[in-house]
């Protein structure tokens, strides 16, 4: 009698957990479109949706908002799992980590078929970081790059009439307006990011990677000098020598004058209108970044609207892109987020025309350069920093931090030479 | 013969359980340690190869690896004694028939215990500010230069020390209590007949009659801070200059940030080598003080 009745619930047991997974493992509503999005690009989408499904009645999209610290995880973890989404926003350092797990589906016959996505108005290093052996993965959605706040009003005092054009003057002005007595300070450089001193690299003519992008190129002189320029503004007590972490609030120190200069990223011009007092708001402006000798290079970063390989709605998915990359959607999207839009015709509008502010992250970026394309970067990149926090310490000279980096890059890169190796 | 086979039933489904979920896993992750499984494996698994022990030897040739087993070792050493010595401390304080208002301070020491590390953290990172931080506030009321908390090198582990005792020994110090209470009265009030000193009787009855629970008290602990993670996370990001990265921050960092998870493994593995020599040593060690 008990061996019958525990049988009988263990079938019920069985058709019930059975059932539940069918329920939660099914098929999604056949015409949902799932957009994955990192950090507060997510909210602002939402708002762009519905006109997007008034204009097309048959697609239902549901934004799935990610944290930006977990993306990373979660959209590998997802790979490996087969549960992607139809579409997400990536990181365009990304890209090539993705392309490389065969996740990305192409999009060229796509882009070749429209007349809404014009591959020439894009800023050219930045579609460029969507294109990997030969096929396009990707079409820009914001654009991102570092450059230089500055406060105008210190520098007038100090005798500088403009923002500097090249490293020497750049140099006299940091000299000028340091006083790490007073612990003031030229400008901020967080020691554990990498961007600005890829900044700095990016401007030389030397890549950062060699032969195939299977070794480093850190020993090459370009990256030399720019290594030591980085260096030299810690050693001569330009900048400080704090992360990020400590730092706590930048904007309230860079209003009390403590840094003249911060080398950071877009959206720190909303953060400044909206933390510093309105007597100082015409005390800051920002200009692009000199180089060795003139104009310099800066970062191609940015985000990019990408389909998935195993996404069963790819013409829907594509809509959503090619509706997200109407110059004005683009506008929409920077008025909500302040992300720039990726095209030059989106840059036409009165908003960021009339932003004396912007006016010198459109100039940077026509003078973007993408970093390499092979999926190991951003750890070379982490590695690269944390040798040269180490140069900044004083625990190694320029020289040996330079060796230092090519010997851990070739330890990192050690995969992909084999691999290349094989394929030969 | 058939009372044995019903054990088994019976036992089945917790074995059950305990092989899918623990000793699977496990042995997956110890074959994962012999290859080289990365990102290229995870796009195509021809790209998997066999590397044997060679994780392991790398491993051992990596500065970092040693670094981080360095520092990991440095926060047990000094964290685990403060925690306990903190635990204790406190245990005896609630103890103390002098104490009032028992049950405030009791939820109030435990309460770090439960809050969440990342609230905590942010509340700490402001207090060792280097420039408006209280702790130099209260040093330079000493007249002693400020200390760059979390930005120094050689400041950033004993910070984080500070901050997991603050947090943890919370917990200890409700089992320490437990313990206390549970020593008999008759004791104290025998050795008060014979004139025994408050220290001689913690000496000679508290300890040795806590002594049990102080043993499992510190191998939990012990085997708790050697998984040194959330602390640096979410305080320094294993900085500055690397010097908070633990063996578990590098395992992290290896296999779900870069996703090498063959060298994950291997750390992992011989973190829990490590973790398993010293426990026993310790065990070893406290039968030989009862023998």
């Amino acid at each position: 009698m008990g061996m019958a009745s525990g049988r009988g619930a263990w079938l019920r047991w069985v058709s019930i957990t059975v059932a539940l997974c069918l329920a939660g493992c099914g098929p999604r509503h056949g015409d949902t479109l799932v957009f994955w999005t990192f950090g507060p690009e997510g909210e602002a989408v939402a708002s762009l949706l519905p006109d997007f499904e008034r204009t097309h009645p048959g697609i239902h999209v549901e934004v799935q908002q990610l944290p930006l610290s977990a993306a990373h995880q979660k959209l590998l973890t997802a790979i490996a799992g087969g549960t992607t989404p139809d579409m997400a926003q990536l990181g365009n350092t990304w890209l090539p980590e993705l392309v490389e797990l065969h996740a990305l589906a192409p999009l060229r016959q796509h882009v070749d078929a429209t007349q809404t996505v014009v591959a020439p108005d894009y800023f050219t290093s930045i579609w460029a970081t969507n294109i990997s052996g030969g096929q396009l993965y990707g079409i820009p959605w914001y654009v991102d790059t570092r450059l230089l706040f500055y406060r105008s009003d210190l520098l007038k005092q100090a005798g500088f009439d403009a923002p500097p054009r090249d490293w020497s003057e750049w140099r006299r002005m940091l000299a000028a307006l340091s006083h790490p007595e007073r612990k003031v300070y030229g400008i901020l450089l967080p020691t554990n990011e990498y961007e600005q001193l890829l900044s700095l690299a990016l401007q030389q003519p030397a890549p950062l990677l060699r032969d195939d992008d299977s070794r480093g190129n850190f020993e090459s002189a370009g990256f030399r000098r720019a290594l030591a320029f980085y260096v030299d503004t810690f050693r001569l007590q330009q900048a400080p020598a704090v992360t990020n972490v400590e730092v706590g609030n930048p904007w309230d120190e860079f209003g009390r004058g403590v840094y003249a200069f911060y080398f950071s990223g877009p959206w720190n011009v909303a953060e400044f209108r909206k933390r510093l007092p309105a007597s100082e708001q015409g005390d800051w402006a920002t200009a692009s970044l000199p180089g060795p000798d003139g104009p310099g290079a800066g970062l191609a970063g940015g985000a990019s609207l990408v389909v998935f390989r195993a996404s069963k709605h790819q013409r829907e998915a594509w809509a959503l892109v090619e509706y997200l990359s109407q110059p004005k959607v683009q506008q929409r999207f920077y008025q909500l987020t302040g992300d720039m839009p990726p095209r030059r015709s989106s840059w036409n509008s009165p908003l960021l025309q009339n932003d004396a502010a912007m006016h010198a992250f459109r100039d940077q970026l026509e003078r973007v350069k993408p970093t390499p394309a092979v999926p190991e970067w951003e750890r070379i990149a982490v590695m690269m920093q944390q040798v040269a926090a180490r140069a900044v310490a004083g625990e190694l000279t320029v020289d040996q931090a330079a060796a230092e980096m090519d010997r851990q890059a070739d330890i990192i890169l050690a995969k992909r030479r084999s691999l290349l190796e094989a394929r030969q | 013969m058939k009372a044995s086979r019903v054990a088994w039933l019976f036992l089945a489904p917790a074995l059950l359980v305990l092989a899918v979920f623990f000793l699977l896993p496990v042995l997956v992750a110890l074959a994962l340690s012999f290859t080289d499984y990365d990102l290229y494996a995870l796009a195509d698994l021809h790209n998997l190869r066999f590397v044997a022990l060679g994780n392991y030897w790398v491993l051992l040739h990596r500065p970092q690896f040693w670094a981080a087993l360095g520092h990991t070792f440095y926060f047990v050493g000094m964290g685990v004694p403060l925690s306990l010595a903190a635990s204790l401390g406190a245990a005896l304080l609630l103890h103390s028939p002098l104490a009032r208002c028992k049950a405030f301070f009791r939820t109030a020491l435990f309460a770090p215990v439960v809050t969440t590390a990342v609230a905590t953290a942010v509340v700490w990172r402001y207090l060792f500010n280097t420039k408006y931080g209280w702790a130099n506030h209260l040093l330079g009321m000493f007249g002693i230069h400020p200390v760059d908390w979390l930005g120094d090198p050689h400041w950033a582990m004993p910070t984080i020390i500070l901050f997991a005792v603050w947090k943890n020994f919370g917990y200890n110090m409700i089992i320490l209590l437990a313990g206390l209470q549970a020593v008999p009265a008759e004791l104290y009030e025998a050795a008060c007949i014979d004139g025994a000193s408050a220290w001689r009787q913690f000496r000679h009855i508290t300890l040795p009659m806590l002594g049990p629970t102080l043993l499992m008290v510190a191998i939990l602990t012990v085997s708790g801070y050697f998984q040194l993670f959330a602390e640096p996370y979410v305080m320094t990001e294993g900085g500055p200059l690397e010097s908070t990265t633990s063996v578990l921050y590098l395992m992290y960092e290896d296999g779900f940030q870069w996703w090498n998870l063959g060298v994950a493994t291997a750390e992992a593995f011989v973190l829990f080598l490590v973790m398993f020599a010293v426990t026993a040593a310790m065990l070893r060690l406290s039968r030989k003080a009862v023998a």
